[in-house]
């Protein structure tokens, strides 16, 4: 009879140092994941706690009152609250069915593959192009160029609250403008990855039944990705809302209210981009206000977001 | 024999001129001409870096200290702009990256989708969200106004942690992705044969994930070095050289401040200067998101 050895290697004890190198790690990846936690409350400890003075003084008349002035030290963010909402909406409504439409004529068989790829393949790239080198941009060859088309504007239309002053150079149109630039690329390569992921089944039992291709884009295809895009075109209004650089260069941060968007105006983070290093005092709390309202906001829209591409997703 | 007549209104041939085809050929115009639109700005843009950047690029102007700005007609280099993005995405990335992994190992590896986790995911998405002047802020008043590192103020170690903030999200989302794409045999099996958690995340996992981690990295990577908002009043800015370790405690110059200083400047050479900067920039960024799409390729299937 043979007889089995018990080999020393097999079924051996773990070694101490083993236990606590495993129980380390796991601590150790534990703590970074909590950084995650840590960070977005320290985050939002400093900018409270910075704000902390403001919301004192002012109170919700911050969030209406338009007058910014560091000499008399009175300060009411509705200039830069109407300037981040009317810019960030205004561009969202150029740069949706912009966007979408890329990305369905770059998931449909339109034009040949290598085509849609190169397509794609560019407005990737877009989204590579830093913020500061689409301000730099903006300010010495788009400005000047849709100033035209501005005056243009003005002088039709100037019964339009939106249209009635003369445009002066930097603004919030050419800020709208650089901000549909921006935002394209994130709008698109969403809407994309969401179409790309609707079945083929769906499309091909459209055709069957004899539709055509765009009957069966809005009628099928579209209903099924809708989810994916909502959830998408939110996301990039978050992303409208916080954009700083390409809008702090080309809005012309005037605190002064006006409806039109001609103007020069401002929006949360051009002001804290521009004022925060220089100023001091009870001027700082005041944009530290600002910032919790801005951080407030898109925290607002990318939680709605996400919820919204868990409600609408349809399960197939 | 049923007579159905196959010439009328309900015929099965394709009519061209019928009001649904007309439709179809309008709107394929249409979204041809959306796409056009769509990456119209990245042509012109990229023209405009080149046709004015590239022109100005020489080795003085890529080892030059920049002058500050005046009448002089000569704006000097952008040497220490080019260094200082460098060093401070090398902060940023050597900040975020072990922690990000970690986190990311965590979610994929050792959470069993309990309320932490969820709660970590969200996080992180929430964290993504945050706009990238609020990371500034948030280093600005918990590290440049409290001189809490080795007291000083702006420094090239606040700019890195304030990038780092928002490289964090990217690495953490594509490490948790990257591990779940692993295949459950290969763990089970790593376990089976007696291996400790430890090494079946360090020693199978992990480097089967490599790819889809490093090609996130990578995108984070070049994310950060073209970002300006987080670095204005954390790294600030500097016409010097940033040397010896003194360095990462001082003010430093990186190529996206520089170009949003000298873009505003009233004077003809500092905007020069901006153009070439962003051509450099633009470039290095190219690169690196080619990089990113190489390392894609490899992607385990």
């Amino acid at each position: 009879m043979p007889e089995f050895k018990s080999d020393p290697f097999l079924l051996r004890r773990r070694s101490n140092s083993e236990k606590i190198v495993d129980k380390g790690f796991k601590s150790l990846v534990i703590l970074m994941a909590s950084m995650v936690a840590i960070l977005l409350f320290g985050i939002f400890l400093v900018v409270f706690g910075g704000s902390i003075e403001s919301i004192g003084r002012y109170g919700l008349a911050f969030l209406v009152t338009s007058e910014w002035n560091p000499v008399t030290d009175k300060y009411g963010a509705f200039t830069a609250i109407y300037g981040t909402l009317l810019t960030s909406i205004l561009s969202l409504f150029i740069a949706v069915p912009l966007g979408v439409g890329t990305a369905i004529f770059i998931t449909e068989d339109v034009i040949p593959a290598k085509l849609r790829f190169l397509i794609g393949g560019m407005v990737e790239l877009l989204a590579a192009i830093p913020s500061v080198v689409l301000g730099l941009w903006a300010i010495f060859v788009m400005e000047p160029f849709i100033r035209p088309f501005l005056i243009y504007l003005n002088n039709s239309f100037s019964w339009i609250p939106f249209f009635s002053t003369q445009p002066v150079g930097p603004g919030m149109a050419p800020a709208i403008l650089i901000l549909v630039v921006m935002i394209l690329p994130i709008i698109t390569a969403i809407s994309r990855d969401s179409l790309n992921q609707v079945p083929k089944k769906l499309r091909e039992a459209a055709y069957g039944v004899g539709a055509t291709r765009w009957a069966s884009i809005t009628n099928v295809i579209l209903p099924a990705a809708i989810s994916g895009i909502a959830g998408g075109v939110l996301l990039s209004l978050g992303r409208a809302m916080g954009e700083t650089m390409a809008v702090t260069m080309i809005i012309g941060n005037s605190n002064n209210f006006n409806w039109s968007i001609l103007s020069p105006g401002n929006t949360i983070a051009a002001m804290l981009a521009n004022q925060f290093g220089e100023a001091d005092g009870s001027q700082v709390s005041s944009l530290m206000f600002a910032a919790l309202i801005l951080m407030l906001l898109t925290l607002l829209v990318n939680i709605f977001a996400q919820w919204m591409v868990k409600k609408l997703s349809l399960k197939y | 024999m049923n007579n159905i007549p196959y010439n009328s209104k309900g015929s099965l041939n394709y009519t061209r001129v019928s009001s649904r085809n007309i439709w179809n050929k309008l709107l394929n115009v249409i979204s041809a001409c959306f796409s056009i639109i769509t990456i119209l700005p990245l042509i012109l843009v990229l023209i405009y870096i080149l046709v004015k950047g590239s022109s100005q690029i020489n080795l003085e102007l890529l080892t030059q200290l920049p002058e500050p700005p005046g009448d002089d007609l000569n704006a000097g280099g952008i040497g220490n702009a080019i260094a200082g993005t460098f060093i401070v995405t090398f902060i940023a990335t050597f900040i975020s990256v072990p922690i990000g992994v970690g986190g990311g190992i965590f979610l994929a590896e050792y959470s069993q989708d309990g309320k932490f986790s969820k709660f970590i995911r969200f996080g992180t998405n929430v964290l993504a969200g945050v706009p990238s002047i609020i990371a500034g802020i948030f280093i600005y008043g918990a590290i440049v106004s409290t001189k809490i590192l080795f007291g000083t103020n702006f420094s090239a170690l606040a700019g890195g942690l304030a990038l780092s903030i928002l490289m964090l999200p990217t690495v953490i989302k594509t490490t948790d992705e990257g591990l779940k794409l692993v295949s459950d045999g290969l763990r089970t099996g790593a376990l089976a044969v007696g291996a400790s958690k430890f090494t079946m995340v360090t020693r199978i996992t992990l480097p089967a994930a490599i790819n889809p981690i490093a090609t996130g990295i990578v995108l984070a990577i070049s994310r950060a070095a073209g970002e300006t908002a987080p670095l204005i009043f954390t790294g600030l800015f500097s016409f010097y050289w940033s040397s010896g370790p003194e360095a990462l405690l001082n003010p430093i110059a990186s190529l996206s401040v520089l170009i949003y200083n000298f873009a505003l400047e009233p004077y003809e050479a500092q905007n020069q200067l901006a153009w070439a900067a962003s051509f450099i920039l633009v470039l290095m960024l190219l690169l690196t998101n080619s990089l990113a799409r190489f390392l894609g390729r490899f992607a385990p299937k």
